[in-house]
């Protein structure tokens, strides 16, 4: 399966995004995303960028005031995903042209149409932005 | 006011083109953005949950608007709340023909509903439709669809387009087509068994996104059933290749690495197809040992790929000279600054140890470095490898350093999974018998309710029977320390009740048996715990029972019983118990003690815990009982399978399944008609015309033969054809210059028919060869009196010249081939001759290994800016981006230098001039940003270096922003410290 889910959040804590890879309740992912935040905001700069939580790892990244963190099973390389982070940060300022916590905000359907190009099934499957971004710019010229 | 309406209205008709939103949309996500508190979001949701549900029901809505609420629902879901309300809109919004509000509604179906949602079957006809579509777009929105929503009960439904879209012209189709399918198999298997073949041939597609996606659902597939796919080890073998030899298109490279995600995913694969295989194995180490040289290790993506190539080199059949690459990289690993490195290097090591053991011994200071970390993360992780590296030399320290993290935390999955280690290692490896006991309890005392309740059975049992040894004076040594231990820990407060289980059988059994401590003092503290944990009935009953069995001994020896005035009253007590369990116990109890020696010494023999209890099935034992009652005219038994005139019950109700099974609805597709064997094509054919990527691909019918016959595969395999040309589609990626390579790799793939074949005949020996490779105990190697811990860990005073000099010399020999060597200046520290010897073989430290920080600090008084530019000129663009990140320890450098500079002008003019990379600078900025941002204890800093190298879009933004009536909130600076400056 590999990656379980995305979440981005702000350094409050509050959700940004998430995408699940398989099904949680509504108040399952509320206490998921709680205890995880709180695990990786407290957090500093030196320590590594993943934690394990339960029976899988969370890998994470800091970028400004949004934290992405990415849920995968324990046999997932991890430096891969912390890379994969950056790709799709990169994807998204590509898009957006420097991409901010905002622009996730006002746009959150698109970072998901992003991430649905991305990661299907849990499983990466895209990594050429100008892949990812074709179907997403073919649609806005559409409509 | 009226004027930011104005403006707020044509937002939403993208007059401006601007965010395209409306302006209450804008103001509910400033709100949320602005939101300080949980509390005040949640109050913030609730409120827009009331308008939702009245607005969202109203006639005539305009599409646009109702995308709008859509989104609007999954911004409260998102935040956690419930939006049941609006599912059934977003339902609706899949049927739309506009492409943007299909996708956004199949979007927010996904986000919503589980496959087995009611409101699901409402969408599958839309997705047949839809998966019809002349727009690949809207196709491919319903296949994003398929991969969420479809259940198993919903498969067949769609199956057969799904099938069709795997050779639609457009490659997004194909690949999110093949991604269907493998999602199709997670749900249920049997469904697609007979499409398998369509990975295989979708592994040789001419879009490498295909191809790359192929790889998920054929790696699962390798997982659960690796000698199936032997022979594609040249395919994969062939395709890394020529990714690593940059024949992708460009746009899969990230940060200088040719598509690395597919190269990590290729090596997960080989190192499937690799373990315990010498000869597909053989077939790899080419390929694997160039990319172990051609990785750029200061970027992230490369030492990501090389830490993959490590885990490849460790599964497979062990080959010397990727050993050797492999230990390098993990040295590298290790000696970093970065905890990310060292997690990896620790989790490298991990894996490699078992192949060779020896490297961990390079690497004890560095794995002590790691344990005594403050990190969590590398703490456990190092406990992982210690865990693989423990032997009887060692386990004391282990344990003991396991037990002491496990007091210390509270987090109780990760306290359950290190107390069931240290319980393995304990039994595996305990020294003594005592030492055993001693660590046991602290588990239990720690631990005691996390621990699984067959842990304490084991330990009763081990308790009973002793280590194994018919050593009866040993058994008996370690059931009186046991019940020593025991005494000393009774006293205790709140103890575990699964502990106090134990403890009481353990008294019960052996409390009095070394005659060292008497019946009424044993009986005494067994009284103390049933009250003292009166609400526990388990340990209530344990402590009964307990009891039972030592009057019992005490009758049976001829000892005279004095029951004590508070076993009386707890007998009592129990004996008019709630619970009907705890009464028996009293009563037996009771019971027992008024018996004679003899009918008690049968009743509970001394010391038979272990004796085997024969249970008579047929109880013969009521015969005679039977025989009178017959004599005195009761009915005979007859058994239910012989009364007349009753049918044969258990066979009806079978037969009646099998009627049923036969008319219940058919949900599997038809199979596909089968081919005679024997007509498949003649493997003459393949080579000439074999493609790039050779990808034998038996037919279904293939298939399942090649399953029935592979114990004889050996000498039927080799006759017959084994490859089916796939159409004449070549493969070619990358550019048409490379025509050397490209023979080569051909070659290969004629050799794809023979090379199958061997593969399978040798995989049973090699597979037995590497067994008796792996089974291979660790030395147990030694090293001289390093630290305290070090020599603990990693073994005894023996041996000690043998081990450095080998070191170094393995050293020297890898440096002179491959990259050099760093050597973290911390090693140097080490007061050991041994590891003195071994840095002066080692080549001297390189600083840009890992070492962008390195330099920046050693050269603070050159102009940043021109270093930078420096860096990213020197394609180093990546590492530079990495340094925020892997370097944090030295990156405030970088960012004192920034602030330094007097104006953000200056720092935008300087990336500007960079314009391909200002991106790349954008980022690094960023970094330093936020890593200033902890120095500076939080403060919002200038924010206009954050937005450097594009200070134009900023304000434009800004005033964008601004118009629309969004004011950043100054109480809140951290959301808006992007966009505004």
């Amino acid at each position: 399966m590999g990656i379980r889910f995305i979440l981005m959040v702000n350094k409050q804590g509050q959700t940004r995004l998430a995408q699940y890879y398989e099904y949680l309740t509504l108040e399952e992912r509320r206490a998921l995303e709680g205890e995880i935040v709180r695990k990786c905001l407290a957090r500093n700069e030196q320590q590594c960028s993943f934690v394990e939580h339960r029976n899988y790892k969370i890998v994470y990244r800091r970028y400004a005031s949004l934290f992405f963190l990415v849920g995968v099973d324990n046999d997932e390389n991890e430096l891969a995903i912390l890379e994969f982070i950056h790709l799709l940060v990169e994807t998204m300022d590509r898009h957006f042209g420097n991409v901010c916590e905002l622009d996730i905000m006002f746009h959150l359907e698109k970072a998901h149409f992003m991430l649905e190009e991305m990661v299907m099934n849990g499983c990466i499957v895209e990594t050429s932005k100008t892949n990812i971004l074709q179907p997403i710019q073919l649609m806005e010229k559409s409509s | 006011m009226e004027q930011l309406k104005t403006i707020g209205r044509e937002l939403a008709m993208g007059s401006q083109g601007g965010f395209g939103q409306s302006k209450e949309f804008l103001e509910l996500v400033k709100s949320i953005g602005e939101a300080r508190s949980k509390a005040e979001e949640d109050r913030i949701v609730l409120h827009e949950i009331e308008t939702l549900k009245r607005r969202i029901s109203e006639p005539d809505i305009p599409k646009r608007k109702m995308k709008e609420f859509i989104i609007r629902l999954v911004y409260i879901e998102m935040l956690g709340h419930d939006a049941s309300f609006g599912y059934i809109h977003a339902v609706k919004m899949t049927h739309d023909d506009t492409l943007l509000l299909k996708r956004t509604g199949y979007l927010a179906v996904t986000l919503f509903l589980n496959d087995d949602h009611d409101l699901i079957i409402l969408i599958v006809n839309t997705i047949q439709k839809d998966l019809k579509s002349d727009n690949y777009l809207i196709v491919c929105a319903a296949l994003n669809a398929v991969c969420r929503l479809i259940n198993d009960e919903t498969i067949p439904a769609v199956l057969p387009q799904v099938v069709d879209l795997l050779n639609h012209q457009k490659e997004a189709v194909r690949k999110k087509a093949i991604m269907a399918l493998h999602r199709f198999y997670h749900k249920s298997p049997s469904s697609v068994s007979h499409l398998f073949s369509n990975f295989r041939k979708r592994l040789c597609d001419n879009d490498p996104g295909v191809m790359g996606a192929t790889l998920c659902p054929l790696f699962d597939l390798i997982t659960v059933d690796v000698n199936t796919y032997k022979d594609l080890v040249l395919s994969f073998v062939s395709i890394l290749k020529q990714v690593a030899e940059r024949r992708l298109p460009k746009g899969y490279d990230y940060h200088q690495m040719p598509a690395p995600f597919i190269q990590i995913r290729l090596l997960k694969i080989l190192a499937l197809l690799g373990s315990g295989d010498k000869l597909a194995s053989e077939k790899m180490y080419t390929v694997v040992g160039d990319i172990f040289r051609k990785c750029d290790s200061t970027s992230n993506i490369g030492n990501a790929v090389l830490y993959e190539c490590i885990c490849c080199v460790s599964s497979i059949y062990p080959n010397p000279k990727l050993l050797e690459a492999a230990a390098e990289v993990i040295s590298r690993f290790l000696k970093s600054d970065s905890h990310n490195l060292k997690y990896m290097g620790i989790d490298a090591l991990g894996r490699l140890i078992k192949i060779s053991p020896e490297i961990a011994e390079q690497h004890q200071l560095a794995v002590i470095d790691c344990l005594e970390d403050p990190d969590d993360t590398l703490k456990r992780k190092t406990f992982e490898l210690l865990y693989k590296m423990t032997k009887s030399s060692n386990v004391e320290v282990i344990v003991d350093r396991m037990i002491d993290y496990m007091i210390s935390i509270n987090d109780n999955h990760y306290k359950t999974y290190i107390a069931s280690r240290c319980v393995e290692l304990a039994e595996q490896f305990a020294p003594s018998n005592h030492w055993f006991i001693q660590t046991m309890n602290k588990v239990f005392e720690h631990a005691g309710d996390l621990v699984n309740v067959k842990v304490a059975h084991n330990l009763m049992r081990l308790i009973a029977e002793g280590f194994g040894e018919d050593d009866d004076a040993a058994d008996s040594q370690l059931r009186s320390s046991a019940v020593e231990s025991y005494l000393r820990i009774i006293g205790e407060p709140k103890l575990p009740s699964v502990f106090l289980q134990v403890i009481c059988w353990v008294f019960g059994e052996y409390g009095t048996a070394d005659g060292k401590y008497s019946a009424s003092y044993i009986t005494g503290k067994l009284c103390d715990v049933a009250e003292a944990y009166s609400n526990d009935e388990t340990v209530k009953a344990y402590a009964v029972t307990a009891l039972m069995k030592i009057y019992a001994f005490e009758i049976a020896s001829g000892r005279k019983v004095d029951m004590l005035p508070e076993c009386q009253s707890l007998v009592e007590e129990l004996s008019a118990s709630h619970s009907t369990d705890l009464q028996q116990r009293a009563y037996e109890l009771q019971a027992v003690v008024s018996l004679d020696a003899h009918a008690v010494e049968i009743i509970m023999p001394l010391d038979a815990s272990c004796e085997d209890i024969e249970i008579d099935k047929n109880l013969s034992f009521l015969n005679s009982y039977v025989q009178q009652s017959l004599e005195n005219g009761a009915q005979p038994y007859i058994p239910e399978s012989e009364r007349s005139g009753t049918l044969d019950i258990s066979n009806f109700r079978s037969q009646d399944q099998h009627e049923a099974s036969m008319h219940g609805l058919k949900f599997e597709a038809y199979e596909l008609p089968k081919a005679p064997v024997t007509s498949r094509i003649p493997p003459a054919s393949v080579a000439p015309s074999a493609e790039l990527v050779p990808v034998p691909e038996p037919s279904y019918s293939r298939e399942t033969h090649q399953v029935a016959s592979v114990p004889s595969i050996s000498d039927a395999g080799s006759t017959e054809p084994r490859l089916k040309l796939d159409g004449v589609r070549r493969v070619v990626w990358g550019k048409p210059t490379y025509s050397s390579p490209t023979s080569s790799t051909s070659n290969a793939s004629q050799s794809t028919s023979n090379g199958v074949t061997q593969v399978d005949s040798a995989a049973n020996v090699n597979s037995k060869a590497r067994k008796t490779h792996d089974s291979r105990k660790p030395e147990a190697e030694i090293t001289p009196e390093k630290q305290k811990l070090a020599a603990s860990l990693f073994g005894g005073p023996s041996k000690t010249e043998k081990r450095p000099t080998s070191a170094s010399h393995k050293v020297t020999k890898a440096s002179s081939h491959a990259a050099e060597k760093s050597q973290a200046p911390k090693a140097a520290v080490v007061s050991n001759q041994a590891t003195l010897e071994k840095i002066n073989h080692q080549p001297p430290p390189d600083l840009l290994d890992l070492g962008e920080p390195t330099v920046t600090s050693s050269a603070p008084s050159v102009d940043p800016f021109k270093q930078l530019e420096g860096l990213l000129d020197t394609t180093q663009v990546t590492s530079t981006v990495n340094h925020g990140a892997v370097g944090a320890t030295e990156a405030p450098d970088i960012m004192a230098l920034y602030v330094g500079t007097p104006a953000g002008g200056q720092s935008s003019s300087a990336e500007n001039s960079l314009p391909s990379n200002s991106y790349d600078i954008n980022l690094t900025s960023e970094l330093s940003n936020l890593t200033s941002g902890t120095t500076n204890a939080g403060a919002t800093l200038p924010t206009q270096f954050t937005k450097g190298p594009n200070p134009k879009d900023a304000l434009e933004k800004d005033a964008l922003v601004r118009q629309m009536g969004v004011t950043p909130s100054s109480q809140n600076p951290n959301l808006f410290s992007d966009l505004l400056g």
